[in-house]
């Protein structure tokens, strides 16, 4: 029950998009036609749902003070925290790689839908966020790839709206100032007015 | 980025002056017409978070600043010898070292900072405009250039999300760099006069509804129509 309430929480009430700005570049570049925005919104899902319980497994074995006690007594005392950013991040572009390859090997279809995306997702804050708190509000295991999962969908939700928006938005009349990004912003503030229903609900 | 590719030729001949003109140029060009937040669309991600509040956006500024220029700088120096393969990896190494740097600076001189950055300076990894100076001008330009292109895209950046934090600090807390000014304001004209506070620009989606506007502000002056 406990994970099913941070998953619901993840989703929509921090919302990586509404909640923490977490993603914003791909969001608005990405955002001009559903399908590929529900390209995108799939790839990141499927990232983030590996990536974040493989960095807990580092952030645990590895990083964490005093993490390296399984190899030995005598390491007790080391803190790798610091090494925290440069990890996350290389974990995220190996995995990033690899996911590209199974994919290409074995669903030649979904590699042609999500292809270009997949090299993009490797420098997604959200991807990197998702590490991020993880390793901050000391998840576990489960905790975390249901966070990961949780918080991904969130994002395809997000991106998934805001390019049905814009598609029918061609057919309106908008200050010339404002066409493109402007109103982009002021359509994502409007969506996240309607997000912030949700942090009413207590989980 | 084709015209600098154009004016590399040039720049052979006579040693240039340290603050030629093109070089002033590539420092004011971010500014306005190139900004990269509301021209180019960079950068965007991890920023907006801690505009809530003047101090933390000008640290969030400086860490920037220098985690641009510098990376920009080393990049450049390395621009030969990385095989273009593997370049996004040496990139995102560089990048993630010098914010470790920073974040390892804050952490020791200012800790109540640190804390209230939490996970956005681990961020500025992510932050497009790094990456994007990377790719677009550092594999490709000299040291100095590079610093100078660098520092310019991220006083862009900067000053547009201090704006940002001005608006959202006055009304959403009634306060400058912490300084109360509603305070003051009602103190001056009696206590029947008070100024109210807006929750909602403290939430995220009063950062959003500025931005647009600055945007839209910014974009009308310049005469920049997107398509």
């Amino acid at each position: 029950m406990e994970l099913f309430n941070l998953g619901i929480r993840s989703i929509f009430i921090d919302n990586m998009i509404f909640a923490y700005f977490l993603g914003m570049c791909s969001f608005l570049a990405v955002s001009k036609k559903v399908s590929t925005a529900l390209g995108l919104g799939a790839a990141v899902i499927f990232v983030l749902t590996v990536t974040t319980p493989v960095n807990w497994l580092l952030n645990e074995f590895v990083l964490r003070e005093g993490a390296l006690t399984w190899v030995s007594g005598e390491l007790a005392s080391i803190d790798l925290t610091f090494l925290r950013f440069i990890m996350f991040i290389a974990i995220i572009a190996a995995m990033v790689q690899l996911v590209e390859m199974v994919v290409e090997k074995f669903a030649p279809a979904l590699y042609g839908a999500l292809g270009i995306f997949l090299p993009l997702i490797a420098v997604n804050c959200a991807i990197l966020g998702g590490s991020l708190f993880m390793a901050q509000r000391d998840y576990t295991l489960a905790e975390s790839a249901v966070y990961g999962f949780g918080s991904g969908t969130g994002f395809f939700l997000a991106i998934v709206a805001l390019a049905a928006i814009r598609e029918k938005l061609k057919y309106s009349h908008v200050p010339n100032g404002l066409k493109g990004l402007g109103i982009t912003m002021l359509l994502t503030g409007l969506m996240g007015i309607a997000f912030m229903s949700f942090m009413g609900i207590d989980l | 980025m084709s015209a600098e590719t154009v004016e590399k030729e040039i720049e052979k001949k006579p040693a240039e002056p340290l603050f030629s003109k093109r070089r002033k140029k590539l420092v004011t060009d971010p500014l306005v017409d190139e900004n990269p937040i509301t021209i180019q669309v960079l950068g965007i991600c991890s920023a907006l978070a801690v505009t809530t509040q003047m101090k933390p956006t000008l640290v969030m500024a400086i860490s920037v600043i220098f985690v641009v220029v510098m990376s920009n700088f080393v990049i450049s120096l390395m621009r030969n010898t990385i095989p273009s393969r593997v370049r996004i990896i040496v990139q995102l190494a560089v990048v993630a070292t010098l914010v470790t740097v920073v974040s390892e600076i804050l952490k020791a001189f200012a800790y109540d900072m640190y804390k209230e950055l939490s996970v956005f300076i681990g961020l500025i990894i992510t932050n497009c405009i790094v990456m994007g100076r990377l790719e677009a001008f550092a594999l490709g330009n000299k040291p100095y250039d590079s610093m100078l292109d660098g520092f310019g895209s991220a006083l862009g950046y900067s000053w547009i999300i201090l704006t940002v934090a001005f608006f959202r600090e006055l009304w959403g807390s009634g306060s400058v760099f912490g300084i109360p000014v509603f305070d003051y304001v009602s103190g001056i004209f009696g206590p029947d006069f008070q100024l109210a506070t807006n929750g909602l620009m403290v939430s995220p989606v009063g950062a959003f509804i500025i931005l647009g506007l600055i945007i839209w502000v910014q974009r009308t002056k310049t005469g920049y129509v997107e398509h």
